[in-house]
């Protein structure tokens, strides 16, 4: 049998081959009239398939950025290319394929769910009229309206609205999504039903692109993270790259915590803290049993010994210097 | 729909598969299917429906036969069809205005006051498509209330006054069918000169996300314009303001029928247009929607 292979002749020739990304921006830049500056200088970088957080506190351009994304927005300065074409000069080519959800879903509130979809669906100019009845009811299924189809909106509770709102951005077929703090507003149960969809969505290969001011809110479904942070994206990567940034510490709990800070140096581990009754160190690529071991040959009466990976939040404490808003 | 990929590769270097556009008249009948939902557009229509009906009883009422009026009520017990050339000279000044500030205030404003605006255009609906969208709603609009006027105006006419040859101002009959022929020149004349002035409303709706605000604008320049016109001093003004031109279509109800005043009025109607629309253009294209 024959594996028809590229030579590594061949291979070395072309550049290494990446994802192809679906929202490029570069230098992208908002200040608004007044002079204040809502985005500054951010260069997004979102791979095909991914579920991108786009993470930062309340007032840090998260929905700024959105906008200028879908073309509502114009930026002061910088490009933007989302899903190959340019923004805002090539949007009506791309948008066809992103549905959105932009600081919480907004519809007539006088019509009915099922004829707000409708007029959605009408204005956009790739939708055949002959399908539209079709789309709008498979769309309103999809997030389990169908009940409450024919009812106005304005008797819509708030997580129907939300529901609503993504209902009207897969009325189409997308190849990504953007939505912008889709859980604000929701209880629980309906922040996880929006998780699972997020997460149903991602399996059927769309990329999703959403915002969040709670971490905890995004971080089981992503895939990439970038952060925000008045206005400057700070961090930006896979969940991967975030993983082998984390320092994996080593926490020893003994009342010799001065000998155990010792042995720990004399391993040669760095970031070295101690504290009455705790000392604690990066462990780096040494095996925690060699740790131990080292303590018990030194002398040090452990009580307790632990390996530490900080939680997410803590990252982003770090990276942000503030947390996230925890009220939400 | 064969659009469906989800996982064709939406890279840089690849084209996006192309959804066929359609020609685009969809949201246009949605918008004008809207616009006559609305309960208070509805309420507008009967109330206009009703001033050529107060008219022509009280024609009725207060002419026994025998004494006669002149002019245009002079004429209505002749001929039912002068309670719809009456009525329109009647709400031309300002309920028609008003009709139209009401529901052009709304157009641009009150999809961004509701927050949909930015929905709609991230459908895409395009700004320019948008635009001339709501532009022809509004076309139908105008049209549409001075017809309910003439309409209503006919009904009433021909119930209480006599049908048949019309006898015009200047003495010479025309048949009834060359009168409402004639009705119907007066209802465009009267559509073109309210498009004019919901074009400068419509201008006026893309400045503000509040539609009471778009609303009480557009209805205050049409009042300011009918104050300047009718301010002696202010003559030299005359000539620019539309309202100036809203009653001139004198000349239709007299033989031989000249276009000179129409088409006068007309032209001015057609520069308001265009100017302003222009204008709406020019800042709706380039605003960032926040709302
Ligand atoms: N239309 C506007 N005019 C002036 N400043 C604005 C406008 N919209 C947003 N901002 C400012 O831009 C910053 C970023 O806002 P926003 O993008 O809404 O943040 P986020 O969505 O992350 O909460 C804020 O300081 C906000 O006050
Ligand atoms: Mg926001």
């Amino acid at each position: 049998m024959t594996l028809s292979v590229p030579t590594s002749g061949a291979r070395s020739a072309a550049p290494v081959p990446t994802d192809p990304l679906v929202i490029e921006t570069a230098g992208l830049t908002k200040r608004f009239r007044g002079g204040q500056i809502a985005v500054n200088r951010i260069d997004l970088a979102v791979p095909k398939g991914a579920v991108y957080g786009f993470l930062g506190p309340n007032g840090s351009g998260k929905t700024t950025t959105i906008r200028m994304l879908l073309g509502l927005v114009f930026a002061t300065e910088g490009t933007i290319s989302m899903l190959g074409r340019k923004i805002p000069a090539e949007a009506g080519r791309a948008l066809p394929w992103v549905g959105s959800l932009v600081e919480g879903p907004a519809f007539h509130p006088y019509l009915s769910g099922r004829v707000n979809l409708a007029r959605l669906d009408a204005a956009d100019l790739t939708a055949s009229r002959r399908n539209s009845s079709v789309r709008v009811d498979r769309a309103l299924e999809r997030v389990g309206l169908s009940a409450a189809a024919g009812k106005r909106y304005r008797n819509y509770s708030l997580g129907m609205r939300q529901r609503l709102g993504i209902a009207a951005a897969l009325l189409q077929p997308r190849k990504l999504l953007i939505l912008d703090e889709p859980t604000n507003g929701l209880d629980p149960q309906g922040t996880r039903e929006v998780r699972h969809l997020v997460g149903e969505l991602s399996r059927d290969g769309i990329t999703v692109f959403v915002s969040s001011h709670l971490l905890s809110e995004v971080e089981q479904v992503c895939t990439h993270v970038g952060v925000m942070r008045t206005g400057s994206l700070v961090w930006q990567g896979s969940m991967a790259d975030l993983g082998s940034q984390q320092k994996v510490r080593v926490v020893v709990e003994t009342a010799d915590s001065a000998a155990a800070k010792g042995v720990l140096a004399d391993l040669g581990l760095a970031d070295i803290a101690e504290e009455s009754g705790v000392a604690s160190a990066v462990l780096g690529s040494r095996p925690p049993e060699q740790v131990v071991a080292a303590l018990v040959a030194g002398g040090v009466r452990v009580r307790g010994f632990a390996v530490a990976k900080p939680n997410l939040e803590d990252i982003f404490v770090q990276l942000t210097g503030e947390g996230f808003d925890v009220s939400g | 729909m064969s659009a469906a990929e989800p996982e064709a590769v939406a890279g840089p270097s690849e084209r996006l598969p192309v959804r066929r556009p359609a020609l685009g008249g969809r949201l246009l009948g949605n918008e004008i299917r809207l616009l006559m939902r609305r309960r208070r557009n509805q309420l507008i229509l009967v109330a206009l429906a009703a001033i050529p009906v107060i008219i022509g009883v009280a024609v009725k009422a207060t002419t026994n036969s025998g004494s006669s009026a002149d002019g245009l009520i002079g004429s209505i017990t002749n001929n039912g069809i002068f309670v719809s050339f009456t009525a329109l000279v009647v709400v031309i000044p300002i309920f028609l205005p008003m009709a139209v500030s009401v529901v052009v205030g709304e157009t641009i404003a009150g999809e961004a006051g509701a927050g949909t605006l930015r929905y709609l255009l991230a459908v895409p609906v395009g700004r320019t498509r948008l635009l001339v969208i709501k532009f022809l709603a509004v076309a139908f609009w105008c049209l549409l209330i001075a017809t309910t006027v003439a309409v209503a105006g006919l009904v009433i006419g021909f119930a209480l006054f006599p049908a048949g040859d019309v006898t015009l101002l200047s003495g010479t009959q025309t048949t009834l069918l060359g009168g409402l022929g004639r009705l119907l020149l007066v209802v465009g004349y009267a559509g073109l000169m309210m498009l004019a002035l919901a074009t400068a409303g419509l201008f006026i709706s893309t400045l503000t996300e509040v539609p009471l605000a778009a609303m009480a604008a557009s209805l205050g320049v049409a009042i300011a314009m009918q104050v300047l016109v009718a301010v002696p001093q202010l003559h030299a003004l005359r000539p620019w303001l539309i309202s100036n031109y809203f009653l001139d279509f004198g000349d239709v109800l007299r033989d031989p029928l000249l276009f000179g005043g129409l088409t006068h009025g007309a032209l001015a109607a057609v520069a308001y247009i265009a100017i302003f629309f222009s204008l709406a253009w020019a800042r709706f294209t380039s605003k960032d929607i926040t709302s």
